[in-house]
């Protein structure tokens, strides 16, 4: 029998700290098996958020910055512009992205920063407890929305790849799910096609994943990739959003 | 139909239970077995058929599963 | 392209050329290899973006972003930094408050970087005319964490040239950020300045983010879960700030040869202050009074202050502000002598013959009470 699916080499082997279910755990494996299959190893720096994928660093085997809370875009900027041959991506939560970080992913993308954002979406804020996001559903409790949001005081939720999409130099926005089989391969489809582009220079990219938060939707995993399914991406429709042909 | 295998490694599963939700042959339980973590780990079995088809090893958030393949 | 470019291309020898403090800093952190300028635009600062656009666009590799706020460009700063490029951002008061999360950031990664703060009237909006209100700020945080920043306080326009292309050697020695602190005055007057010579080469940088290939994956980071560890790190970071204060500490004095008072001024407080003292000397020849111009504001020149105390009988502060640096004197003095703090807060500055007479008023009470 020969071997056809091993741990790819960029994950190093070590126990991720991630909750049972965790979508980071799959998409840092998704992203590892992408840095071995198209030789970007040697060539890629990512910028982790803060938020449970703060200690990115531990598992992903590439040169990484941290940066403060919401500026991973503006420091993926600078390394950018500094080494243009690198694969630099960024790896954002919603709290990072769609809240405290927003106008720094807004001016990157508007700019064209030849930035890779990876933007982990789960509609919650995870590593601080559960507090609710800019992307928690209506109706959705949350420890500081422990009536369910409400959209007309809260606002409803934002849709992030939309947003960015009536700007002008954004190359591709997709939203994709590690929710099931099917979902997990596109995400890696996503993902590549993501790198892909920013290898040949043609924009902004950035690849929005719905991700189970067991813990903190207080569900097993299994019910919460259910409700991906069911609930979120009704809100969030899977699919792309803006892709630029060349 | 191609004959497949599939290794768990025990100290990194969580028993989240994707593989064996995905598995279309069954191959995969909960076994009784806790881990030093204390999660409550998967085994693979052997007389279901697996055909290497890797649908549990692309699930796993851990990475622990190595997939085989005639 | 704007007529400072145009002056800069034909005058690439060094010569002494009339320039604004703001144009000067711009100019001497091209000269010290300085590649990336991030920067938002605040009065009285504006002229050093506006200058940086155009000239790294001349340079090589030059990187120049308007980013969309200080908060952004200072972590732009961060970015081109870690990457292993000298990098630059500048603002005014409200929009280096901005900057404290991400100065705090690069001291604790250990990455460098040059801050300027051309410094307004505060606090708040405050006003768009020079002043010293922000000493705190830049010496005691004011970002949060246990570290210091080196902060370099020019007094003219070779000053604001000369710290410049220091700061940037100093923040490269010690992979630390450093501030180069001016004011609005210094910032908008025109002073001949002669150039420092340009840069050929800067060492190598073994800790920067290149892409693994070939060697182990690199971090750099500031969060340290365990804490003994986080103990351990900050005093690395002291033991750091020891050899910076043994090593970087500047200071001027001026007619300080017996004198029996010394004022303590930096920056344009300080140029005002050597205008006072000239006046007094010149109207009477017994006033004995020096000034010791702090040059590096962190590290503070205790020992300098100290030895003073030897001889000095009286200390005069003058400030412009509500009184932030003579709580250092205070420090270094450790009440061995009687400090008298004279300040103008709010952007206001003083003529020389103002506080000249203050100076004399304060010296002459000091001898009356000391004949009591």
């Amino acid at each position: 029998m020969k071997k056809v699916y091993a741990r790819p080499k960029s994950l190093r082997k070590v126990p991720m700290h991630y909750c049972p279910g965790c979508g980071h755990s799959v998409i840092h494996k998704l992203i590892a098996e992408l840095l071995d299959e198209m030789k970007l190893r040697g060539k890629s720096i990512c910028v982790p958020p803060a938020g449970c994928a703060v200690l990115a660093y531990n598992y992903l085997d590439i040169d990484m910055v941290e940066a403060p809370h919401g500026r991973a875009t503006a420091v993926a900027t600078g390394l950018k512009r500094v080494r243009p041959k690198n694969l630099v991506f960024s790896y954002q939560g919603d709290g990072d992205l769609a809240a405290i970080g927003t106008a720094e992913a807004l001016h990157a993308a508007n700019r064209g920063e030849n930035i890779t954002v990876i933007f982990v979406n789960n509609a919650v804020y995870g590593m601080t407890g559960g507090q609710m996001a800019p992307t928690t559903l209506p109706g959705q409790k949350t420890t500081t929305s422990p009536a369910g949001r409400n959209s007309r005081v809260e606002g409803p939720p934002i849709k992030v790849c939309e947003m960015l999409s009536g700007l002008e130099n954004t190359a591709y926005l997709e939203r994709v799910a590690v929710n099931t089989p099917a979902n997990i391969r596109k995400t890696k489809k996503a993902i590549q096609k993501a790198f892909e582009i920013q290898q040949k220079n043609i924009g902004f990219t950035l690849v929005e994943v719905l991700s189970p938060c067991p813990t903190n939707w207080r569900m097993d995993p299994l019910d919460s990739c259910k409700w991906i399914d069911e609930v979120m991406s009704k809100t969030f429709p899977l699919g792309i959003v803006k892709e630029v042909k060349c | 139909m191609k004959k497949g295998q599939v290794k768990i490694d025990t100290q990194f599963c969580k028993g989240c239970r994707f593989c064996i939700e995905y598995c279309p042959k069954g191959a995969l339980v909960l076994s009784g077995k806790l881990n030093a973590k204390g999660y409550r780990v998967v085994e693979f079995l052997k007389d279901k058929n697996c055909t290497g088809c890797a649908t549990c090893a692309l699930v796993c958030p851990e990475a622990a599963i190595e997939v085989y393949r005639d | 392209m704007p007529w400072f470019a145009r002056k800069q291309r034909l005058r690439c020898i060094v010569t002494k050329q009339l320039m604004y403090g703001t144009h000067a800093v711009g100019e001497a952190a091209i000269r010290a290899g300085c590649t990336c300028y991030f920067g938002y635009p605040i009065t009285p600062q504006n002229e050093l973006p506006e200058y940086m656009s155009a000239r790294l666009a001349q340079i090589k590799n030059g990187v120049f972003i308007q980013a969309e706020s200080e908060l952004a460009a200072i972590n732009m700063v961060l970015g081109a930094s870690v990457a292993g490029a000298r990098a630059m951002t500048s603002s005014s008061s409200p929009g280096i408050s901005l900057k404290q999360e991400g100065i705090s950031f690069l001291a604790g990664s250990e990455l460098p970087a040059v801050i300027v703060n051309i410094v307004r009237g505060g606090p708040g909006l405050g006003n768009i005319a020079p002043a010293q209100s922000d000493y705190f700020q830049a010496t005691r945080g004011g970002g949060h964490g246990d570290y210091r920043t080196v902060v370099f306080a020019p007094a003219s326009v070779q000053e604001m040239a000369d710290m410049t292309y220091t700061a940037f050697d100093v923040a490269d020695t010690y992979r630390t950020p450093v501030m180069l602190m001016g004011d609005g005055m210094l910032g908008q007057i025109m002073e001949p300045v002669t150039l420092p010579k340009a840069k050929k080469k800067l060492s190598e940088k073994k800790y920067i983010l290149t892409g693994a290939r070939g060697r182990p994956a690199r971090l750099i980071k500031s969060l340290i879960l365990d804490t003994k560890e986080m103990e351990d790190h900050n005093w690395k970071l002291m033991r750091k700030y020891q050899r910076i204060a043994l090593k970087e500490t500047r200071f001027e004095g001026f007619q300080m040869e017996n004198a029996d008072m010394v004022v303590i001024a930096y920056g344009t407080a300080a140029r005002i202050a050597k205008g006072a003292i000239k006046r007094l000397h010149q109207e009477n020849k017994n006033i004995k009074v020096g000034l010791i111009r702090p040059v590096t504001l962190w590290p503070f020149p205790v020992k300098a202050v100290q030895d003073a105390a030897k001889q000095a009988k009286d200390f005069f502060v003058f400030e412009m502000s509500s009184g932030q640096m003579v709580e250092d004197v205070r420090l270094a003095l450790e009440g061995s002598r009687p400090i008298h703090f004279y300040g103008r807060p709010g952007g206001v500055v003083p003529s020389p013959a103002e506080l000249a007479r203050n100076i004399a008023r304060y010296y002459y009470q000091s001898k009356r009470r000391r004949k009591r």
